[in-house]
């Protein structure tokens, strides 16, 4: 009988100068998420439950870009995505271009549980949504007032909002080598042309491991402020921004296309399996050989209850416990 | 016909290759029966053994990999045999919904689309994702809206629909299944006229002799999919993948290759196992259901190889040093075309 271990992120690249009571916020959110998940495991419910609703409170919740809160297109709106995997059969579900779902991260388990597919998008998505009966609200719910300002900002800049990167020469190419992130001229932070105190927070995940053994793994997310319309990132790509099997759970953040590039959660997991490396060992290594100039992060659960996390950002808005009780909530 | 791997080794092939050029092709892994009739073979066999010189010329030419799958795949796509681009099975409402990826082994740039309606070539948008973009995935009316940004051929929907994969549709719909190939006439269901298999996908894998490689990938899914359905094609790592160690390009069943994660774990286990390219792919397949998956890949080196667990898989492949191959079944079975080297 192997030992229960939760993990949840609220995504990697943090502005070191957050006001104190923006983090005591988001820290309060964590710890309230990483409850709701600690004591359905306790309670003996699977992996793949409880990460569907610590993932759906964190959704719920607009202090991150999940959900309500989520980051705004090009052209002001909200696309959702989502996926969702059970280590125990890996099975998975996924959708993408969401505008109306209230919890995005639930159509994707219907789609896993409820359809012959592992993946709908856009009007697809849509219509299974509404034939499912999920709960569906105007796409204005999801748009925040920070958020409009932050579009606008990005938009003045012209430039997407990685959050996690300095400005490249050419920003319109999809460049494997972007550079670290590091001062500016005029010595503030910067993200991607915009000082770094005002890019939006970034998607949420959550891994688990229930006392069964098994893992599970979901991730959620508005994708990137100021995206094309139809841009798909790593959160709903299984082995991309998702992943379980039997060994662990992975959920990743930070700039998708390197985390697609890298397949950085299936990595995590075959550098276990292939490689035979242990659960952070795995971890730091996928960080650290895989991600080449991209900036990312992610938390992951092994089958016998280990918890880990890393990231190359600066910080990870991120939670964990463990059946014996420890518990811990951190940013830096 | 036994179970398992069935990539094929000539004698020449077991000789140890270390750099020159390869290619190898697929259009589409399913269960296609021995018999297929002379009509639906020849012009199947006959596009692969087209795009098969394409490709080999191309290389020869000392374009890059990255061009010759694309140019390759290009050629698939407007071929009505197959699944992809002119001749993409319908989706339940019976309008074609297409997707493609692409990825340079080299830098692991990647492009991918998905939910094309009207863009002949959904290669070539994947790649304009790749350069032109700072995403590597669009979908549906924003992939749509990038294609006319950038001015890419489109046509009408009957220039992609074919009057067999009509029948094809309402066939599945009347055995109320979703098909990846549908060549067996299911217990009960109306016969198909149409003996043959217009299965999985079309992809391409090439090396040069530097090294270099290149996978791309497409598709227009399974018929009678539900709209908004994305399969593995489009996710780098399932169907497509490409690294400094192999490329890969897989076909069968989408759902099971996402969740093998197909592409990827070929190159992750010459890379962290130190299996050979053939022990790699053999070792993928064998592990995913039977009747579900096939694959082309290309190492660095060179090497070749094209395993499948389904009944059948369109395929071809070549290497600098002669040696070329078109075939359908596993090799060995009556009527599967084979050329020794020359």
């Amino acid at each position: 009988m192997g030992c229960w271990a939760i993990a949840v992120h609220g995504g990697a690249g943090v502005d070191p100068k957050l006001p104190e009571e923006r983090q005591e916020e988001a820290r309060r959110v964590l710890r309230r998420c990483l409850g709701v998940g600690a004591a359905g495991l306790r309670a003996g419910l699977p992996a793949v439950d409880v990460v569907e609703m610590v993932v759906r409170e964190l959704e719920t919740d607009p202090v991150f870009n999940s959900g309500r809160g989520s980051a705004l297109t090009q052209e002001g709106t909200v696309e959702m995505e989502a996926s969702i995997m059970d280590g125990r059969g890996r099975r998975c579900g996924s959708v993408s271009g969401l505008t109306t779902v209230k919890n995005p991260v639930s159509l994707a388990r219907l789609v896993m549980d409820r359809s012959p597919h592992s993946y709908l998008a856009f009007h697809g998505a849509e219509d299974f949504a509404r034939e499912q009966g999920v709960e569906v609200v105007d796409n204005s719910y999801f748009i925040t007032d920070e958020n409009v300002r932050i579009l606008k900002l990005a938009k003045e800049a012209n430039s997407i909002v990685y959050d996690y990167r300095v400005p490249v020469p050419s920003a319109d190419t999809c460049s494997a080598s972007a550079g670290p992130v590091g001062a500016t001229t005029d010595g503030g932070l910067q993200m991607n042309g915009l000082p770094i105190s005002i890019y939006a927070p970034e998607t949420v995940g959550c891994v688990a491991v229930d006392s069964g053994g098994w893992c599970a793994a979901a991730t959620s997310t508005g994708g990137l402020m100021n995206k094309m319309s139809g841009r798909i990132g790593d959160s709903p790509l299984i082995g991309s921004g998702t992943y379980a099997c039997g060994a662990c759970a992975v959920s990743c953040t930070g700039e998708g296309e390197a985390i697609i590039r890298s397949t950085l959660a299936r990595d995590v997991a075959a550098l276990m399996e292939y490689k035979g490396l242990g659960l952070q060992e795995a971890v730091d290594y996928a960080l650290k050989e895989r991600l080449d100039e991209g900036k990312a992060g992610l938390i992951a659960v092994s089958r016998n209850g280990e918890v880990a996390h890393g990231f190359n950002t600066v910080g990870m808005f991120r939670g964990c416990a463990t059946e014996d009780g420890f518990m811990d909530v951190a940013i830096w | 016909m036994t179970s398992g791997s069935y990539s094929h080794q000539s004698k020449s092939a077991v000789r140890d290759r270390r750099m020159g050029w390869a290619i190898a092709l697929h259009g589409g892994a399913g269960d296609i029966p021995l018999s297929l009739p002379a009509e639906r073979r020849a012009p199947r066999e006959a596009a692969l053994r087209h795009c098969l010189e394409l490709g080999v010329a191309a290389l020869k030419a000392n374009r890059p990999p990255l061009d010759v799958v694309e140019l390759v795949v290009r050629e698939l796509e407007n071929s009505p045999c197959f699944n992809a681009g002119k001749g993409s099975v319908l989706t339940t409402n019976g309008t074609v919904e297409m997707e493609a990826c692409i990825m340079d082994g080299n830098t692991k740039k990647c492009g991918a689309v998905s939910g094309l309606s009207t863009v002949v070539n959904a290669i070539s948008l994947a790649r304009l994702v790749m350069e032109r973009t700072p995403h590597i995935y669009l979908a549906f009316d924003g992939a749509e809206a990038f294609a006319r940004e950038q001015g890419v051929e489109t046509a009408h929907s009957s220039h992609f629909i074919t009057p067999e994969n009509v029948e094809r549709l309402k066939n599945a719909k009347e055995a109320k299944r979703v098909q990846i190939d549908y060549t067996q006439p299911i217990k009960g269901a109306i016969p198909s006229s149409i003996g043959d298999s217009q299965i999985g996908t079309v992809g391409c894998v090439a090396v040069d002799g530097h090294g270099i490689l290149a996978s791309a990938t497409s598709t227009g899914g399974l018929v009678n999919k539900m709209v908004g359905r994305i399969g593995d094609t489009p996710i780098i790592g399932a169907g497509t993948y490409a690294n400094s160690y192999c490329a890969v390009s897989a076909t069968g069943k989408g759902e099971s290759i996402i969740q093998a994660t197909v592409a990827r774990d070929v190159a992750a286990l010459m890379e962290y196992k130190g299996l050979s390219l053939k022990e790699a792919a053999a070792y993928v397949i064998e592990r995913t259901p039977k009747g579900n998956v096939g694959l082309v890949a290309v190492s660095a080196n060179g090497e070749v190889t094209m395993p499948f667990n389904t009944t059948g898989m369109f395929r071809a492949c070549a290497t600098e040093d002669g040696y070329s191959e078109i075939g359908i079944w596993p090799s060995g079975i009556n009527g599967d075309l084979e050329y020794p080297n020359k």
